[in-house]
């Protein structure tokens, strides 16, 4: 679509959009928000991308297939659970790093990335395959 | 060593993201698909004998004690539908070494697998009634994937009725969930077990139950609601469809199974009365559209609807006999139909079509794809000493034995139904001699042992199952009591205070 309105805005917001998510991301653990609410947001930021520069320039962007994306994301999700099953605890158990009174790396953090790439990736499939339709 | 719990869940995920990776190269995807089946096969076992010696089991994922967090549980009739899970999955895992092509393999096959069985064990598996709305839409996105491939026409029009109805049945299943959390305040089962006896507003409880149901009926393929099935069936590779053909429907039964006993047992005594007639009605309708039908696939497609009516039936009659046979039921008939649409396969690759005037002679030409055939069908018709004449025959001693008898005697005459449309499959594939004008059909057809293996071990499976029904039904009585009494659960499940 070619209208410098919607594309001077888009170059704004989309570096907006992606930080916001990230701020959802982190938040998520103890405060609405986590994974999936910050992939669905930082997906209208790749809408809008696709929407302005079209489908191949957001494809060369990210470089990797986004359901390669998707599944690394599931991946890193099982990952984040098995810790526990090292020390006998029930899969998916949390563990936190650093102070006690303000751990700031836990394996519910690294679920939470996981179901972030997990539901971006497939997000990215579906709107470059309509995109692209 | 309840973490075993997690394993059947797991596996066939990790395998999942594996082959994924790998899918570029066909042959790497494939072994590690193989390793990952046979992985996951062998975790099921062990979980089925510990489960088998320790009693129900539970696990707290994340080590949230329920009712708060999700928790996954094992009793007798998840250990079993586990394991048979696992079994098909293996079973069509070496199928598609030769059955789907690189392309296929490539556009993620293994991958889509992988999920499907992960999303089939969660729901075997889980204790918490959104976790099961959750597989459910897992298991609905794979299947979807799985169903689509190859792009063809008459897949997506198959596809598009698939997803249309599934969605309404999820659509119907949350709106139960939110109704029945609103009622009690939980969602776990167990909890629910006992908070649903309090709920005073029983015509509201009534309601979420035939919500539950209907949406259960669509995934079971019930009548009137049966349609999605045949429509799409016979529309995707043999390998997917013979996983389909084994597992899907069946879980929906097994949310059945599990719901209405372990929640609505003693307040929805309407549910199970309309059950009833539905499961009539369904066993009735399958088999007379086996019958107007002349392509094997097809054929098969309405036997599944037919056959899972007995096994509503066992499950609306809510007895204990009713439910073993119920269980008995379902073992028999996943084996047995998987293994007729893998069959299917090599019938289409000996005679180049799947329409019935148009092949034949296969019976003096193909002995072993003969005896792959014959075993499993005569099983589906129910021939003494196959598997399927002694669950038939439980199902049909249930209804007798609390004075059903309209219901005993559809089920016996569905039987005899059946027997007619697999002799008719019988008779014109393999007695008839072959049709004089055919080019598609190749005379030395050689099977590859990748086809004929998981094929034959599943008519052994058959074989043996009818041969050891004793131990199998012990076995599902056991489980069957735990259902009607779920003491054991609730305990595994809550601790302490049942």
């Amino acid at each position: 679509m070619h209208s410098v309105i919607l594309k001077t805005a888009t170059r704004l917001m989309v570096g907006l959009i992606l930080v916001f998510a990230v701020y959802l991301l982190l938040r998520g653990h103890h405060e609405p928000g986590g994974g999936f609410s910050a992939a669905l947001v930082a997906g209208t930021g790749f809408a809008l991308f696709v929407i302005t520069e079209g489908p191949g320039q957001v494809r060369a962007a990210i470089r990797l297939r986004s359901t390669t994306i998707s599944l690394l994301g599931l991946g890193l999700a099982v990952v984040a659970g098995l810790p526990a099953l090292s020390i006998g605890q029930p899969f998916l158990t949390g563990f936190w790093w650093g102070p006690a009174n303000a751990p700031w790396l836990g394996t519910p953090l690294i679920f939470d990335v996981g179901v972030f790439f997990a539901v971006l990736g497939a997000i990215l499939a579906v709107l470059l395959a309509l995109e692209e339709f | 060593m309840n973490q075993l719990l997690i394993l059947p869940i797991l596996l066939p995920l990790a395998t999942a993201i594996l082959a994924a990776l790998a899918r570029d190269r066909p042959r790497a995807a494939q072994g590690i698909a193989l390793a990952g089946a046979a992985l996951h096969l062998a975790g099921c076992a062990t979980l089925f004998i510990l489960i088998v010696r320790i009693g129900v089991t539970a696990l707290w994922l994340g080590n949230w004690p329920a009712p708060f967090g999700i928790c996954l549980v094992a009793d007798y009739l998840s250990v079993i539908m586990v394991l048979i899970t696992a079994t098909i999955h293996t079973a069509v895992t070496v199928y598609a070494c030769r059955d789907i092509t690189a392309e296929q393999v490539s556009s993620g096959f293994h991958s889509l697998l992988g999920i499907l069985t992960g999303a089939i064990c969660g729901a075997f598996l889980t204790g918490d009634l959104f976790n099961l709305y959750v597989w459910f839409e897992v298991m609905l996105m794979a299947s979807f994937g799985l169903l689509v491939m190859g792009h063809r026409p008459c897949q997506l029009t198959g596809a598009v009725k698939y997803v249309t109805i599934n969605l309404v049945s999820t659509l119907l299943f949350i709106t139960a969930i939110g109704l029945i959390y609103g009622l009690t305040g939980t969602l776990n089962m167990a909890d629910l077990h006992g908070k649903i006896a309090l709920v005073g507003d029983d015509a509201l409880l009534t309601a979420a139950a035939m919500l539950l149901m209907v949406a259960f009926a669509i995934k079971a393929a019930l009548f009137p609601l049966f349609f999605w099935l045949p429509a799409s069936y016979h529309t995707v590779p043999v390998a997917v469809s013979a996983y389909f053909a084994g597992m899907l429907s069946k879980v929906g039964i097994y949310a059945l199974l599990r719901l209405f006993t372990l929640v609505f047992s003693s307040t929805a005594a309407i549910t199970h009365s309309t059950l009833a007639v539905i499961a009539g009605l369904t066993m009735l309708f399958g088999v007379i559209g086996a019958a107007t039908q002349m392509e094997v696939r097809r054929i098969l497609s309405f036997h599944i609807i037919s056959q899972v009516g007995y096994m509503a039936l066992g499950i609306a009659l809510l007895t204990p006999l009713a439910l073993a046979g119920a269980i008995v039921y379902l073992v028999h008939h996943i084996i047995v139909k998987a293994n007729l649409f893998l069959v299917s396969g090599l019938i289409r690759q000996g005679g180049g079509t799947l329409h019935l005037p148009r092949i034949g002679g296969f019976y003096s030409r193909h002995g072993l794809v003969t005896i792959a055939f014959f075993i499993p069908a005569f099983a589906l018709a129910g021939f003494p000493p196959l598997s399927g004449f002694w669950a038939k025959l439980v199902i049909i001693k249930a209804a007798l034995e609390i004075q059903h008898y309209t219901l005993a005697i559809v089920a016996a005459l569905v039987g005899l139904l059946t027997v007619l449309s697999m002799a008719k499959i019988w008779t014109e594939v393999f007695w008839k001699p072959a049709p004089a004008v055919q080019h598609e059909q190749k005379t030395d057809v050689r099977f590859s042992p990748w086809l004929l293996a998981p094929v034959l071990v599943l008519a052994l499976t058959t074989v043996l199952l009818g041969l050891a029904m004793e131990p199998l039904l012990q076995f599902a009585l056991t489980a069957a009591d735990q259902l009607l009494d779920p003491r054991d659960y609730v305990r595994a499940v809550l601790g302490g205070t049942p």
